[in-house]
């Protein structure tokens, strides 16, 4: 599974980091991007699942690849 | 001014949002709005129309330039104070940066004072949130009973911006006195108004010739050495900016503590399951946020805009109604109930958009110290006079007395 987030929709509400830390980055200003290029690892489809389903941008989707 | 209070018979038509019964509980009102009629439509109180659907929200915040933020207050102020402040914009550019800016105005100044309310910037001051939610506690703990409007939540977000903005968060009560003069009983009190926003204005002015000539390292300082385009912030800017960072962040999230306090004493099954539960306080606080989301914003319409098939005139005010957006049952199962763990919760409380709260970490974090605090302290409580209980409304909506016993 890989997540991508579309930092023209992202304002920086920072759900996302909240429910999945590990899979995304704050930049300075609290904008998000997805870490390690999106790829979710094993386990973790969830919070990944989570963050996409909190966003009030509808800023972050899955890729099935 | 008594005309604008005279009963409301169609809702659809001729909205009041300063009805006392839609204050205490509007969510019957926006589920009637929201199927019969999503895009109401007001003459009291300057003229609005008012979005209650997720999806009409949604859009509405992306329509620029229609609709600008130029100034997001639902009434507009008095003739004389908007004739100055047009004026002053004028000579000197926006009222408030970033949240009275349009696209592109608006962008740099948003950028300017989003990395003091980064996730790691507002978890620095939730030590000193801890402390003075504990010797709020210390001072209410052994009466048995208290106003948990007035006495706790009240007292909190004035003192943590203080502490933010580097100014003495001792004159607390004095901050909360402004923030009510101009948004609160200002919003229909054009006098009061007028006078408090002088005195925001004021004693900003002061603090700002003071860091000019004796910079230290906090938010008015860095104000100061900041540049926008290449160019310094004039002293109206910093001004402006100041008295939105002061205002805003003081009686919405005050009133988001106060709804969450007064639906724990009011809801037994609830408050027992944070007790049991603290580790669903980030949820549950997400929940309640889109429960009891305190903020409408307001939109000036200056060109024609249809919306759900309604076409919004120029000259007037849109409400941006994110409370009723939350509640929509199109978007959320269970719409009308607070349900402490639900997992998908898209909710709009602190609006979307690029006008999205600039401090919604920092409220986040002072609800989740606030509620955690008094759950540790006061675990068992109850509303001791649920009659006594008063709510303000308008565009900011929250409890203003919670009579508790504990």
């Amino acid at each position: 599974m890989r997540i991508r987030v579309d930092s023209e929709k992202c304002e920086g509400h920072n759900r996302c980091k909240a429910l999945a830390a590990e899979l995304f980055d704050l930049d300075d200003l609290g904008y998000a991007s997805a870490v390690a290029e999106g790829v979710v690892p094993p386990g973790a489809e969830d919070q990944a699942r989570l963050a996409v389903s909190n966003c009030p941008e509808f800023a972050i989707e899955i890729v099935e690849d | 001014m008594s005309d604008e209070h005279r009963p409301v018979e169609d809702w659809a038509t001729d909205y009041d949002i300063f009805d006392p019964d839609y204050v205490k509980e509007p969510g019957p009102v926006w589920d009637d709005l929201r199927q019969r009629c999503p895009i109401a439509h007001t003459k009291r109180w300057g003229g609005s129309f008012m979005a209650t659907r997720y999806e009409d929200v949604q859009q509405l915040v992306r329509m620029t330039p229609e609709l600008s933020s130029r100034s997001p207050t639902i009434v507009p102020p008095s003739p004389e104070l908007r004739e100055e402040m047009i004026a002053e914009v004028k000579a000197y550019g926006s009222e408030n940066p970033p949240i009275t800016a349009d696209p592109p105005e608006h962008k740099p100044y948003k950028q300017l004072i989003l990395p003091f309310f980064t996730p790691k910037a507002t978890d620095s001051y939730r030590a000193f949130t801890e402390d003075l939610c504990n010797t709020l506690i210390d001072g209410l703990v052994d009466k048995g009973q208290c106003d948990a409007a007035a006495e706790y939540a009240q007292q909190i977000p004035p003192r943590v911006i203080a502490r933010i903005l580097g100014i003495d968060p001792a004159r607390g009560a004095e901050f909360t006195e402004w923030t009510q003069g101009v948004l609160e009983l200002g919003q229909t009190n054009p006098e009061l108004r007028t006078k408090y926003r002088r005195i925001i204005r004021d004693f900003f002015a002061e603090l700002v010739a003071h860091r000019r000539e004796n910079p230290s390292d906090d938010v008015v300082s860095t104000l100061i050495a900041a540049e926008v385009e290449g160019e310094a912030l004039s002293d109206h800017s910093i001004i402006g900016i100041c008295n939105l960072l002061l205002v805003a962040g003081i009686d919405t999230t005050w009133s988001s503590i106060g709804a969450a306090l007064w639906h724990f004493a009011g809801h037994p099954e609830d408050r027992r399951r944070m007790v049991r539960e603290p580790d669903l306080f980030p949820t549950a606080i997400e929940e309640l946020l889109r429960f009891y989301g305190p903020v409408m914003m307001g939109r000036r319409i200056l060109e024609p805009v249809t919306i759900a098939g309604t076409e919004l005139t120029p000259g007037e005010k849109l409400i941006l109604n994110f409370p009723a957006a939350n509640r929509d049952p199109e978007v959320f199962d269970r719409a009308d109930e607070v349900v402490l763990d639900r997992e998908r919760n898209r909710h709009v409380a602190f609006g979307i958009g690029i006008h999205r709260c600039a401090g919604s970490n920092l409220a986040r974090m002072e609800m989740d110290v606030a509620l955690r605090t008094w759950f540790e302290r006061i675990p068992e409580f109850e509303l001791s006079d649920p009659d006594a209980v008063t709510w303000a409304g308008g565009q900011v909506r929250g409890p203003r007395s919670i009579p508790v016993r504990y």
